[in-house]
């Protein structure tokens, strides 16, 4: 038998996981709509939130304003938004170009498509946010990278919640077919008015409080004003949000295989496109 | 290839139901090393979930699909390099070149020098000149080929194609046809064929499994097939299975 021209790799492979990052990367490189859809939006969000919270210091004279809250919020809502958003749109393109069975019976595991997909994540959310937050620097004043590693902390923590619920969305294409498609859109959404993003938790009624601590990212927006009004950083509150989030996305990546095992019972794989 | 190479494809009453409804009712068959068996059914025969359950892409309710003597449900990523295969229920993405296409491909497969074998490729299914093209821009005849020439990518040793020269005129069909017949003299490899095109199957199958209504009705080379049914040609001995009730699981 003459030698394969293939190296087979049965463990995780950093090649393949390469292989997915280039194809989502020449996709990216192939069409100017989608890398000026990943700016467009996290743009006229920061031109939006930056004018009211001009306002609003003006009008109302808080400090709080003044010291960039609302700007700060949206920045870091945008960050948990477009990091699940990218996570899902890169798997739904395979999804659109009927590519997932061809994905799926090479010797790609799951673990190196999740991979791939946090990665793409993080390349979307530079090159949608970066420009982003070097303009809101120039325009009003908040310089996220200023505050130095806390801008880290509630960056770690915001993706990895949007990543458990990027796999949570991913799953359920795979399971429901583009049925379930809306979800990488409006899912993330719920979460706006639970986790306090643009006012103290405790603005919340007294019943709704308990489940918004359940929520990783409350503990970053609340950090966030914790930081910009009293100027602490609440290492405490970022500890409780990493300890929630390392539960959620190991219950995420559980539900990411079960929806693969049922979407291989049901049939479902062989069907998938647009 | 050795003489105790297990088979390429092994199914041991294999089921599949739906929901309750059998899609595939307790079929059993195997696919010899550097044998074409051929795939035949009605639309509903249960082919395609048939090679779904072999790819692993669906899981068989009963029974067990074991590809190089390795039990699909439990180790599939220990034979996945050394298979491949060509479906009308996947696509290349659109956007990427078939170049780049290739490329993502080949290095999901890990092969070695992948500019060579894209070159080479491109050189045996004459892509040369649609290489730096869109997928999505070629028309049907070059999309096949392109499909044709990722499925060949690692070299497979076993080859599943559902329908792989469907949509293309006659001369195209014949051209991915001698291509097939080429790669497998020249590999040895093993090729599962599933086709309406009956003179395919008779002209390139060594062994062809008829399937109705999820079982096998029927079994055997083309030629014993159709002495066996006093026919003319496969597609007769074809409508024979399809129309005649008492070939229902005859053979499963």
């Amino acid at each position: 038998m003459s030698t394969p021209i293939y190296h087979h790799n049965a463990g995780f492979s950093f090649t393949r996981v390469g292989a997915l990052i280039l194809r989502y990367t020449y996709l990216l490189r192939s069409s100017w709509p989608r890398l000026l859809e990943l700016v467009y939006w996290p743009t006229v969000q920061m031109l939006t939130w930056g004018f009211i919270q001009v306002y609003v210091a003006n009008a109302s004279g808080r400090a709080a304003f003044a010291a960039g809250t609302l700007i700060g919020a949206m920045l870091l809502w945008d960050v948990l938004f477009r990091s699940q958003l990218g996570f899902s749109v890169s798997f739904l393109e395979e999804i659109w170009a009927r590519n997932i069975g061809n994905l799926l019976m090479s010797p790609m595991r799951p673990s190196e498509f999740i991979a791939a997909l946090i990665i793409m994540s993080l390349v979307r959310l530079a090159i949608g946010l970066g420009p982003v937050a070097v303009m809101a620097t120039m325009f009003f004043g908040f310089n996220y990278f200023a505050l130095g590693i806390s801008a880290a902390l509630f960056f770690a923590n915001l993706v990895l919640t949007g990543w458990a619920v990027g796999l949570v969305v991913s799953g359920l294409v795979m399971r429901h077919g583009l049925g379930a498609e809306s979800l990488a859109w409006t899912v993330m959404f719920v979460l706006l008015p639970l986790t306090a993003v643009y006012y103290p938790v405790t603005v919340l009624p007294a019943w709704l409080q308990p489940i918004a601590w359940c929520l990783p990212p409350t503990y970053v927006f609340e950090g966030l004003r914790a930081l910009l009004i009293d100027h602490n950083l609440r290492l405490d509150l970022m500890a409780e949000a990493f300890a929630l989030n390392v539960g959620l996305f190991a219950l995420a990546i559980l539900a990411f295989r079960i929806l693969l095992e049922k979407a291989r019972e049901a049939g479902s794989l062989m069907q998938m496109g647009e | 290839m050795a003489e105790n190479a297990p088979p390429a494809i092994e199914i041991d009453r294999l089921e599949k139901r739906y929901g309750g409804v059998p899609a595939v009712r307790g079929i059993s068959f195997s696919l010899a090393p550097g044998e074409v068996l051929g795939l035949l059914g009605g639309n509903g025969a249960g082919k395609t979930t048939t090679i779904g359950m072999i790819m692993g892409l669906v899981l068989p309710s009963a029974g067990s699909v074991k590809v190089f003597g390795v039990d699909m449900a439990k180790d599939r990523y220990a034979v996945l390099h050394r298979m491949n295969f060509e479906s009308p229920y996947v696509d290349m993405p659109h956007r990427l070149t078939v170049r780049q296409n290739l490329e993502v491909f080949g290095r999901l497969y890990g092969i070695r020098a992948i500019k060579n074998r894209i070159a080479d490729l491109a050189r045996e299914l004459h892509l040369e000149d649609f290489l730096d093209r869109e997928a999505g821009a070629l028309s049907a005849g070059q999309k096949t080929r392109v499909a044709l020439a990722k499925s060949l990518i690692n070299e497979p040793d076993l080859l599943l194609l559902d329908e792989p020269t469907a949509s293309l005129d006659p001369d195209t069909a014949d051209w991915v046809r001698t291509r097939l017949e080429t790669y497998r003299r020249e590999r040895g490899a093993s090729i599962l064929l599933a086709s309406h095109n009956m003179a395919e199957v008779e002209r390139l199958c060594d062994r062809v499994i008829i399937m109705k209504a999820g079982a096998i009705a029927d079994e055997g080379t083309p030629k014993s097939l159709i002495e066996k049914y006093g026919r003319h040609s496969l597609e007769e001995v074809f409508l024979d299975v399809a129309r005649s009730p008492a070939t229902q699981g005859a053979a499963a």
